[in-house]
């Protein structure tokens, strides 16, 4: 292991993605930014939604985000260089293994799912307006599963970016990001899901719903959700399980 | 001082088309199904390929398109991994240990594979860092190789907006930022005008004189000719011949090639071109050709001339080729290098 080659590959993440910044957080943050603004203040206010639903979605605006970004930020430029032009070639070149180029990949995705999660909660909080009742008493566990979050999210995008081509992008987002949001327990606790009872316990092989069901029982713990302990369990073997295919498939890919 | 490279019987079959090709991913177009049991796929891209290149060298790989060229050069730059056999840079078995490889080597692909993310000059910086130089020494290098390949005012633009001629340099000058000893070069000259096609050779010859090894692949015949010390020419992943570019042509037998077409060719007409003097060797092609290797070349035209009248024949069409490595080729494979 070569962390000067380590460090300079991250750097060059970090170079774009600064160059890239305001366009980046548009993509990622603007779409639950507005979600937010009309489920969390239009309808709330409005009374056709409770109150306490503001607390309620916040993890799950904040789980989405994180996992739409860190998908995002490592799939689609891997996407992108492995095609015909293959741009990643020069860093394939670099002296060290290649396994360590998509780890790198994995950790710059984390980052940014991570400033996603940082920038979303509060300015969601701030769009919802008064009303929201966060716990910041279980900070331990929340970052714990923040952290869980954005592992899943890299190594997602690892493992789609190297899975599919350029002309399956939009494909992706139809058959697996988009049911995937939907049945996340993101705008609902999974509770919610009872009265329909195939569902629910199908949407459980969704892993976003732990993702949004571990935020939630973190920041607002009086609410109904999955045990803590179960949550961090099965997203720790989805985060490895999805990294050891994401490595596997981006060996298969990078060599000849 | 310099470094070499040897390959061991390097053989490799891709199972699957190589990843260029692919485009990538599942689909759900599928081409036509054909019945019976599944054709697998397998291309022998190489078969049974050693050779030796000296430390210091420049050395070509001349074939033509698909001939295994640039699976040769994949397989000694860590990104195409042999099916069978082994490749040495100096000592070192590049599958091995491939990061210690990686850093004897600078790769100059093909196609140009820029960072498209990043400045002509961040491309050159990045690619400096990635080998562990430090900032200044980068900044350094990074203006002294813009500056030598006439990119210094477009240095903080970003590469896709560049002629291929200027993306190719900036891949050039890329592969020399860390210094390496040995500089892989596949196809430097494919789609460049003649004036940066001299300031490509004129750059690799310079960079050949600090001792460095350089290693390219081609299928233009004066590049082979007037760069290469020594080479090898592949056909179908197998060399067919190897020796300096004089060797090479000294083994043509006769030396001149005449390709002569007729509106017929009876036997009678090939026996008296195989009687004619000089004449080493005559070869009946499709639709009425002859090739007729021979110690001189115009001298024989008269009497070419004469011996089809005799047999009822007609010459219609002449090419003389001078000895060179086209003849060559020509003659170990009955085609062309551009075919």
């Amino acid at each position: 292991m070569n962390w000067k080659t380590f460090y300079a590959l991250l750097s060059r993440d970090g170079h774009v993605a600064r160059r890239n910044l305001i366009p980046m957080l548009l993509q990622n943050l603007l779409q639950p930014i507005l979600f937010t603004f009309v489920f969390g203040r239009v309808l709330t206010t409005s009374g056709m939604m409770p109150q306490s639903y503001k607390s309620m979605l916040l993890p799950g605006i904040m789980a989405i985000s994180m996992v739409m970004s860190g998908v995002w930020a490592v799939a689609m430029p891997l996407i992108s260089e492995f095609q015909f032009t293959r741009e990643i070639e020069d860093r394939l070149l670099a002296p060290i293994e290649i396994g360590w180029l998509a780890v790198e990949k994995v950790v710059a995705g984390m980052i940014q799912a991570t400033v996603a999660g940082l920038v979303v909660l509060p300015s969601a909080w701030l769009v919802m307006g008064s009303g929201v009742n966060l716990d910041l008493g279980h900070m331990v566990e929340f970052l714990l599963i923040a952290l869980l979050v954005a592992l899943f999210s890299a190594s997602g995008g690892l493992a789609l970016g190297c899975s599919i081509g350029q002309t399956q992008v939009g494909l992706m987002f139809s058959l697996v990001l988009a049911p995937m949001m939907m049945f996340g327990c993101a705008y609902y606790p999974w509770q919610a899901l009872s009265p329909f009872p195939v569902l629910k316990y199908a949407v459980l092989v969704n892993p976003l719903v732990y993702a949004s069901e571990g935020l939630r029982g973190a920041l607002v713990p009086s609410a109904p959700h999955i045990d803590t302990i179960i949550v961090i369990a099965v997203l720790a073997v989805t985060d490895f399980a999805l990294l050891f295919l994401g490595l596997k498939k981006f060996n298969g890919k990078a060599l000849s | 001082m310099g470094v070499g490279i040897r390959t061991d019987k390097l053989r490799k079959v891709y199972d699957a088309p190589p990843p260029a090709a692919r485009g990538g991913g599942f689909g759900f177009a599928s081409g036509p199904k054909e019945k019976g049991p599944k054709k697998k796929f397998e291309i022998v891209a190489l078969d049974d390929v050693s050779f030796e290149i000296r430390p210091g060298e420049i050395f070509g790989l001349l074939g033509p398109n698909g001939a295994g060229k640039s699976t040769t050069i994949g397989i000694l730059t860590t990104r195409t991994m042999p099916t069978a056999g082994r490749a040495f840079l100096g000592d070192l078995d590049v599958w091995q240990d491939q990061v210690r490889a990686k850093r004897l080597i600078g790769v100059v692909p093909q196609r140009p594979n820029l960072d498209f993310m990043l400045t002509a000059r961040e491309v050159l910086t990045f690619h400096g860092a990635y080998f562990g130089q430090g900032s200044k020494e980068r900044e350094r290098r990074a203006d002294e190789l813009l500056e030598r390949f006439k990119l210094t005012d477009r240095a903080n633009q970003m590469p896709r907006t560049f002629s291929g001629g200027m993306m190719q340099r900036l891949s050039i000058a890329r592969a020399m930022m860390h210094d390496p000893e040995v500089l892989f070069l596949d196809e430097p000259s494919a789609g460049l005008d003649p004036q940066t096609r001299l300031l490509l050779w004129e750059i690799i010859r310079d960079y050949n004189k600090s001792g460095k090894t350089i290693v390219l692949t081609t299928h233009y015949m004066d590049e082979a000719d007037s760069l290469c010390e020594r080479l090898v020419i592949i056909d179908h992943g197998k060399i067919i011949a190897q020796g300096t570019p004089k060797e090479l042509k000294a083994s043509i037998p006769g030396g001149y090639l005449l390709r002569l077409r007729f509106n017929q060719t009876p036997e009678s007409l090939l026996d008296a071109l195989r009687a004619l003097p000089t004449v080493t060797e005559v070869r009946a092609t499709e639709n009425a050709g002859v090739d007729v290797y021979a110690g001189s070349g115009g001298e024989l035209i008269g009497p070419i001339v004469t011996s089809a009248q005799a047999a009822g024949a007609e010459l219609q069409d002449v090419h003389i080729a001078e000895p060179s490595l086209e003849t060559l080729f020509l003659h170990h494979t009955g085609r062309s290098l551009r075919d």
